[in-house]
C-alpha cells in the first residue's frame, strides 16, 4: 500500500494502522508538541495516542494509532497549534481575504480541502449491548446470545480480539486473533465502532468509521456490559517524551501484531509485570533487550538522552530508587545505549464509559489503579476494565456478566485453555508515579497539553488541592486525548506532592465524548436543506414561480413579498398595499394554525380558553379572541368560528400553532377531564387564500359564488371553483376581505384562480403594513410575553362577566393592574421620510429613563409617509420622544394607535356594479403534496428499496370508540384514530383528507432507510404495527403494512421536506 | 437521552416528548390572595431526588401523564 506523510511517498501493509506504517518506514519524529515545540514520536498503538497527531483528509487531528492505511492515504503532520502563515501574507503572497483566496498560494497543509464525507445516523434496540471485543467482551456476548437475549457488540478495531490481536497468546492452542475469528457470535457486530457515550437508561452513541463516512449509533440497550479492558500508562521522568520513549504494551503490539520492531536495542522500565511479557515480544522480534529497570527490585529509569534530533540514544538507569537527600546527585546511574525505552507503568482499567453511567470507583492499592466500586444503573464491567487482567479470567467474567445481563442462564460455556506464558509469580505494580532526575529535562504529566510535573507542583504550590482545579489550572487532561494517557500519573504526581494516596485525589469527571467525534459526524445528514424540515403550501411551487421572496415564519417559508422586475422590497410592498387598498389582492394564508375543536362542552371549553365569550356564538359566526397563559399576559390570538352547536374552528398564529393545540389539551386533560371536547388539528387539509380589497367581490363572485352575501364575520360552506370548502369574512387589513379555504389538493388551482382574476399577489410584509395601519398588534411582535391584552388596549375583549379564564385572576396582581405599564402606542416621526428602526428605544428627553421602544415600522402607501408602532409606559398622545438606536436619535410624536379608517368604514368595500366575472365551477385539477416527486421517486427505487406516494387518500381523525368496520383504522392514542380508504365517514369524524399524505417505502432494504432517523424499535418482536413517532425530524405515522413494506403518513407541508431526507438516505444506502 | 415509558406507547426517547414541570399544581379553585396566586403561577418545587413530574407524548399519543424521576440518578418509577 502507498501513502505518503508529510508529502513523502511511503509504503505499508494491509492491516497497518498509520501508526505501524510510519514505523514500518522509520519515521521516529511524527510532529512537534502544542506548546513546547519538542519533536514527538509514537507512544501508544491505540485511541490513547497524546502525541502522534495527523491531519488526514478533511480530518483537522486525527491519532495516528487509530487510521487504518489504505492505498494512496495522505498524512500531514501537525505542528504546534496551527497557525496561519504570516510570513506568506507579510510577503503578499497569500491574500486571507476569502473572496481572493488562491489554493495555489496556500501551503497544501493548511489547506481546507472539501469534506465530502457522507455521515449519517442510526438507531438499534438491543437487550443487552457488549462494548468491546476483546475476551471478556467476546465472551459476554456468547453467554447473553446463547441465552436467548437480543445482543449488539461494538468494537473498535477493524478485527475482533481486542488485546489478543497484540499478544502472542494461544487459546485452545490456536493464535488467540484466530479463536476469536473463530466464534459463533449470536449478535449484530459492528467493528470499527467506538462507543463514545453512555448515558441514562442504557442510551449508548458510538461512532462507526464508514470509508464514506462516519455512522452515528444511538443505541438503547436494557442492559450494557463494559469490556472495555485497560490502558497502560506512564509515569514521569525527565526525558519521558522523547520519541522512542513508548509504552510497553504498544512496543509489544507493533511487534506481535504488525511484524515492526524498527529497533536494534531496548530497555524496559518495567514497573509492572506486563513489562516482562513486551520484553519477551520483543526480543522474539529480534530486538536486544539491553536491561529492564524494575523499580520493584530498586532500579529505576531517570533520565534519557537524545540525538541531535532529539530522538532516543541512550537511557539513564539508576540502581537506587530514591536520593539520599534533596538535590544530591543519585549514585549509580549508568548510561545505557537504546532506541527504545518501552514503559510498563501500570495499568488503568479503560473506566470512561464506567464513569459517565455514574458509576463509581474506588482506588485499588493492590493494582494501583481506580476500578469500579460495583456496577452502575444497567451497566456492568467485565474482564480488565473492571480490573480482572489475565485472558483466561477475562472470559470467565464475560461469560457472568453476558449471562447476568440477559437474565438467563446460558449452557455450554467453557474457558478455553490458554498456555500460560508468565514464567515469574505475579507481582503487584510499584506504587510510583515520579522520578526526580538529576537533569533539566523536564518530567511531563501529560505529552498532549505539554504539562510538567514542574506545572503541577505550581498548581499546588499555589494551594490548590482538588484535581479539577489542578486540571484547569494546567490544562492536564484537556487534549484531544483527554487525559488517557496522563490523568493517572495527573493524580499520581499530585498525591506524591501533597503526600497523600492517589485514592484521595480521586479522578475529574469522564465526560463524553470517549474519543474525539467529528462535528460532521454529529450533523449527519441533518445539514444543507435537511438541517431543519422547512414547511412548504400546497401554493409554493406558484410562488417560486412568480418570483415570491420568502421569509421563514417558524419552520414555514411564506412569501415576503411579490417582486415585479426590478422592484425593490420597499418598491414591491408600497405596490401591494396599493393594491389592496384600492382594487382587490390575494395572500397564502395557508399557514395560520387550523384547530377543529369538537364536543358538546366545546363553547365553555374556549370560555375558560380565551379572555371573551364564545359559548353564545352564534353558529355561522366568527369572533376574534385572545388568549392568555395564567400569567395573564397575552400568548396567541385569532378568529374562532361556531361550525355548529358542538363544532369550532379555532385559527391560531403560525408560528404558535403547534403550541395552542399542545396548551389546549394540557388544560383540557390534566385540569377539566370532565369536559366533553377534542381537539383535531386541520392546519394542512385546508389551503386558505385571503383575498382582500375594496373589490374582493369580483373574485369572490367567481371562485364561490354562493359566498357572495356574507356579512362581516360570518361564514359559510362553498362551493369552491365547484369544490366542497369554506369561505369566511374575515379582515386583517382593515379592507373588504374573505379568507377562501379549500382541502390542500385544490389550493395551488384557487390560488392561481384567484389571480388570473385580477387579484394582485402579496406577501407577509404587506399583510403587517396594512395591520399596522389598522392598528393591529401581532402576538410576537407586539408582544413578548409581558404583555397583557389591556396593556394593548384591548380590555374591550377581555370579559368581566365570565366567572374565570386562564389569565383572568393575573390581571387583578398589583403589578398588572398598575396604571403606569407599557401599552400599546403609534408613532409618527416628525421627518415622514424617516423609518425608525423597529427595537429603537424611546427617551422623553436626551438622558431621560427609557419609556419603551419601536415593535413595528413602516412605510405606508396609504397615509404617505412613514409611521410606527411603540410599546411605552407613561405616555399620551402629542406627547413628543426621541427614538434611540445605532447612534441615530428620530424625533416622533405620539399617536393613537389606529391610523387608518378608524370607523371601519372601508369593511364592506364597494358593491358589485358591472357584471362579475361568471361562476367557475369546473373542478380544478388536484395536486398531491409529493406529486413534484414523483419522477425522483421512481428513478431512486432499486431491488432493495422502492419508494412511492400514495396520493388522495381519505382520511378522518375519530374520537372515541374504535369506530372499527371498513379501511385500514390506527390507533393513535387513547380514544384517538385515524381512519383511512374509501369508507363512508360517520357524522362526527374529521375529515382530514388534505392534512397528511402516504408515502410508501418497499423493499428488503426499507428498514435500513428508516433507521438512519427513527427512534422506534422496529424489530417485530417490539413494533405493534403502527406508531406515531418522529422519523428525520418531523412526526409521522408509521405502519407496517406488511414485512418489507412501510407507509408513513406525514403533513402535507412537512411532505417536501421528509421526501428528499428519503431520497437521501435511499442514496446513502 | 432518557426513555420515557408512555401509559398508551410504551418506553420511547424523551426527544418525542415535552416537559410538563412539577406534577399536582392544581389551578386553584378558590379565591386566592396575590401571594397564593403568585406561588400557584411562579413557584415550582426544585428538589434533589425524588420529583413527581408530568410529560406529554407531543410526538406520539398526545398524553399528558406523570411520573417520579430521581433529579440526581434520573431513575424513573410510576407515580404513585
Amino acid at each position: 500500500m502507498r501513502f505518503t506523510f508529510d508529502g513523502r511517498p511511503m509504503r505499508g501493509e494491509p492491516g497497518d494502522t498509520l501508526a505501524a506504517a510510519l514505523l514500518r518506514n522509520g519515521v521516529r519524529v511524527v510532529g512537534r508538541s502544542v506548546a513546547l515545540g519538542r519533536p514527538r514520536g509514537i507512544f501508544t498503538a491505540g485511541p490513547e495516542e497524546p502525541n502522534a497527531l495527523v491531519r488526514v483528509g478533511a480530518d483537522p487531528m486525527l491519532a495516528a494509532t487509530t487510521v487504518e492505511l489504505h492505498d494512496g492515504l495522505e498524512a500531514w503532520s501537525l505542528r504546534g497549534k496551527g497557525r496561519v502563515n504570516l510570513d506568506a501574507v507579510a510577503l503578499g503572497a497569500v491574500d486571507l481575504d476569502p473572496a481572493n483566496l488562491d489554493p495555489a498560494n496556500l501551503d497544501p497543509a493548511n489547506l481546507d480541502p472539501v469534506d465530502e464525507r457522507r455521515c449519517d445516523k442510526g438507531y438499534l434496540h438491543c437487550d443487552v449491548l457488549v462494548v468491546g471485543g476483546g475476551p471478556a467482551g467476546l465472551a459476554a456476548t456468547v453467554a447473553a446470545g446463547r441465552s436467548g437475549a437480543r445482543v449488539i457488540l461494538v468494537d473498535e478495531q477493524p478485527r475482533l480480539g481486542g488485546d489478543l490481536l497484540n499478544s502472542r497468546v494461544r487459546l485452545d492452542g490456536a493464535p488467540g486473533p484466530d479463536w476469536a475469528a473463530g466464534l459463533d457470535l449470536p449478535a449484530r457486530v459492528l467493528t470499527t465502532t467506538t462507543a463514545v457515550g453512555c448515558y441514562d437508561h442504557g442510551y449508548v452513541v458510538a461512532v462507526e468509521r464508514r470509508a464514506r463516512g462516519e455512522r452515528l449509533w444511538h443505541i438503547r440497550a436494557r442492559r450494557v456490559v463494559l469490556a472495555t479492558g485497560a490502558h497502560e500508562r506512564s509515569l514521569a521522568f525527565p526525558g519521558n517524551d522523547r520519541p522512542g520513549v513508548m509504552l510497553a504494551s504498544a512496543a509489544r503490539a507493533y511487534a506481535n501484531r504488525y511484524g515492526v520492531a524498527p529497533w536494534r536495542r531496548a530497555v524496559v522500565f518495567a514497573c509492572a509485570d506486563s513489562g516482562y511479557e513486551a520484553a519477551r515480544d520483543l526480543e522474539a522480534a529480534g530486538v536486544a533487550v539491553v536491561a529492564i529497570a524494575d523499580p520493584r527490585d530498586g532500579q529505576v529509569v531517570t533520565g534519557t538522552t537524545g540525538d541531535a534530533d532529539g530522538v532516543l540514544d541512550g537511557v539513564l538507569i539508576a540502581e537506587r530508587p530514591g536520593k539520599e537527600r534533596p538535590g544530591e546527585a543519585r549514585a549509580g546511574v549508568r548510561r545505557v545505549e537504546a532506541e527504545l525505552l518501552a514503559v510498563a507503568g501500570g495499568w488503568n482499567p479503560a473506566v470512561h464509559l464506567f464513569g459517565q453511567a455514574r458509576g463509581r470507583l474506588r482506588f485499588d492499592e493492590e493494582l494501583q489503579a481506580f476500578v469500579p466500586d460495583g456496577p452502575a444503573p444497567g451497566v456492568r464491567c467485565a474482564g480488565a476494565c473492571r480490573g480482572v487482567y489475565g485472558t483466561r479470567e477475562a472470559i470467565a467474567d464475560g461469560y457472568a456478566a453476558g449471562t447476568e445481563a440477559a437474565g438467563g442462564s446460558a449452557h455450554g460455556l467453557r474457558v478455553p485453555s490458554c498456555e500460560d506464558r508468565r514464567q515469574r509469580p505475579h507481582r503487584p505494580p510499584a506504587a510510583l508515579w515520579l522520578v526526580e532526575g538529576d537533569s533539566d529535562e523536564p518530567a511531563f504529566a501529560d505529552l498532549h497539553r505539554d504539562v510538567t510535573v514542574a506545572d503541577l507542583a505550581r498548581a499546588t504550590g499555589t494551594g490548590m488541592r482538588s484535581v479539577e482545579h489542578v486540571k484547569r489550572y494546567t490544562t492536564a487532561g484537556t487534549g484531544a486525548d483527554q487525559g488517557k494517557t496522563s490523568s493517572a500519573v495527573v493524580v499520581g504526581v499530585m498525591s506524591a506532592l501533597l503526600g497523600t494516596a492517589p485514592g484521595q485525589v480521586g479522578t475529574t469527571t469522564f465526560r463524553p465524548p470517549y474519543v474525539p467525534v467529528s462535528f460532521a459526524a454529529f450533523a449527519g445528514r441533518d445539514r444543507g436543506e435537511l438541517s431543519d424540515p422547512v414547511r412548504t403550501t400546497a401554493m409554493h411551487d406558484a410562488h417560486v414561480a412568480r418570483g415570491a421572496v420568502f421569509e421563514n415564519v417558524g419552520q414555514w417559508k411564506r412569501p415576503r413579498y411579490f417582486p415585479l422586475d426590478g422592484e425593490s422590497m420597499a418598491q414591491a410592498v408600497w405596490r401591494e398595499c396599493v393594491a389592496a387598498r384600492t382594487a382587490v389582492a390575494a395572500m397564502d394564508a395557508s399557514t395560520l394554525g387550523k384547530i377543529d375543536i369538537r364536543g358538546a362542552d366545546a363553547g365553555a371549553f374556549l370560555d375558560r380558553i380565551y379572555t371573551n365569550v364564545y359559548s353564545t356564538l352564534p353558529v355561522g359566526a366568527c369572533r376574534y379572541g385572545v388568549m392568555c397563559g395564567a400569567d395573564g399576559m397575552v400568548f396567541d390570538d385569532g378568529t374562532t368560528t361556531r361550525l355548529a352547536a358542538d363544532r369550532f374552528l379555532m385559527t391560531t398564529t403560525t408560528g404558535n400553532a403547534a403550541a395552542v393545540l399542545d396548551r389546549l389539551e394540557e388544560w383540557h386533560q390534566t385540569e377539566w377531564p370532565e369536559l366533553d371536547v377534542s381537539f383535531t388539528s386541520v392546519t394542512d387539509h385546508w389551503a386558505t387564500v385571503v383575498v382582500a380589497g375594496p373589490h374582493a367581490r369580483r373574485v369572490i363572485a367567481a371562485v364561490a359564488p354562493e359566498a357572495l352575501g356574507l356579512a362581516f364575520m360570518r361564514y359559510t360552506d362553498a362551493a369552491v371553483l365547484g369544490v366542497p370548502g369554506r369561505v369566511f369574512r374575515i379582515s386583517f387589513s382593515g379592507e373588504l376581505a374573505y379568507e377562501v379555504n379549500v382541502p390542500w389538493p385544490y389550493g395551488r388551482a384557487l390560488w392561481e384562480a384567484v389571480l388570473e382574476l385580477g387579484a394582485v399577489p402579496y406577501g407577509t410584509e404587506t399583510m403587517h403594513v396594512l395591520r399596522a395601519e389598522k392598528g393591529f398588534a401581532i402576538v410576537g411582535q407586539e408582544t413578548d410575553g409581558t404583555v397583557t391584552p389591556q396593556d394593548l388596549g384591548m380590555a374591550w375583549i377581555v370579559s368581566r362577566r365570565k366567572p374565570d379564564f386562564v389569565g383572568k385572576r393575573s390581571h387583578a396582581r398589583p403589578d398588572t393592574a398598575r396604571d403606569d405599564r407599557k401599552r400599546l402606542v403609534g408613532l409618527l416621526p416628525d421627518d415622514p421620510e424617516t423609518l425608525v428602526d423597529e427595537g429603537a428605544q424611546l427617551v422623553g428627553s436626551p438622558g431621560g429613563p427609557m419609556l419603551g421602544h419601536v415593535t413595528s415600522s413602516y412605510r405606508s402607501a396609504a397615509l404617505g409617509r412613514t409611521f410606527a408602532l411603540a410599546l411605552a409606559a407613561r405616555v399620551v398622545p402629542g406627547d413628543r420622544l426621541t427614538a434611540v438606536s445605532g447612534g441615530t436619535a428620530s424625533p416622533v410624536t405620539v399617536v393613537a394607535p389606529v391610523f387608518y379608517d378608524p370607523g371601519n368604514e372601508r369593511r364592506e368595500g364597494e358593491p358589485l356594479t358591472d357584471a362579475p366575472p361568471p361562476p367557475r365551477v369546473a373542478v380544478p385539477r388536484r395536486e398531491s403534496p409529493a406529486a413534484p416527486f414523483a419522477a425522483r421517486f421512481a428513478a431512486a427505487g432499486t431491488d432493495a428499496v422502492r419508494l412511492r406516494e400514495l396520493p388522495f387518500e381519505p382520511m378522518w381523525e375519530v374520537r372515541g370508540a374504535d369506530p372499527g368496520g371498513e379501511g385500514t383504522v390506527l390507533r393513535l392514542g387513547p380514544s384517538w384514530w385515524l381512519v383511512c380508504g374509501n369508507v363512508s365517514p360517520r357524522a362526527h369524524w374529521v375529515d382530514v383528507s388534505g392534512q397528511r399524505t402516504i408515502l410508501e417505502l418497499s423493499g428488503p432494504a426499507a428498514e435500513d432507510v428508516l433507521v438512519t432517523g427513527c427512534p422506534v424499535d422496529l424489530h417485530p418482536s417490539a413494533f405493534p404495527g403502527h406508531a406515531q413517532t418522529l422519523l428525520g425530524r418531523t412526526s409521522v405515522v408509521l405502519e407496517r403494512r406488511a414485512p418489507g413494506v412501510h407507509r408513513i403518513y406525514v403533513r402535507s407541508s412537512f411532505t417536501r421536506y421528509l421526501a428528499e431526507w428519503l431520497l437521501d438516505a435511499m442514496e446513502a444506502l | 437521552m432518557m426513555s420515557l415509558d408512555c401509559p398508551h406507547c410504551g418506553p420511547r426517547d424523551e426527544n418525542e416528548f415535552h416537559y410538563g414541570g412539577q406534577a399536582g399544581v392544581a389551578y386553584p379553585a378558590h379565591e386566592t390572595t396575590d401571594e397564593e396566586w403568585a406561588a400557584y403561577v411562579f413557584l415550582r418545587d426544585n428538589p434533589k431526588g425524588w420529583f413527581r413530574e408530568r410529560w406529554f407524548h407531543v410526538h406520539g399519543c398526545r398524553t399528558w401523564f406523570t411520573v417520579e424521576r430521581h433529579t440526581v440518578t434520573h431513575e424513573i418509577r410510576k407515580a404513585p
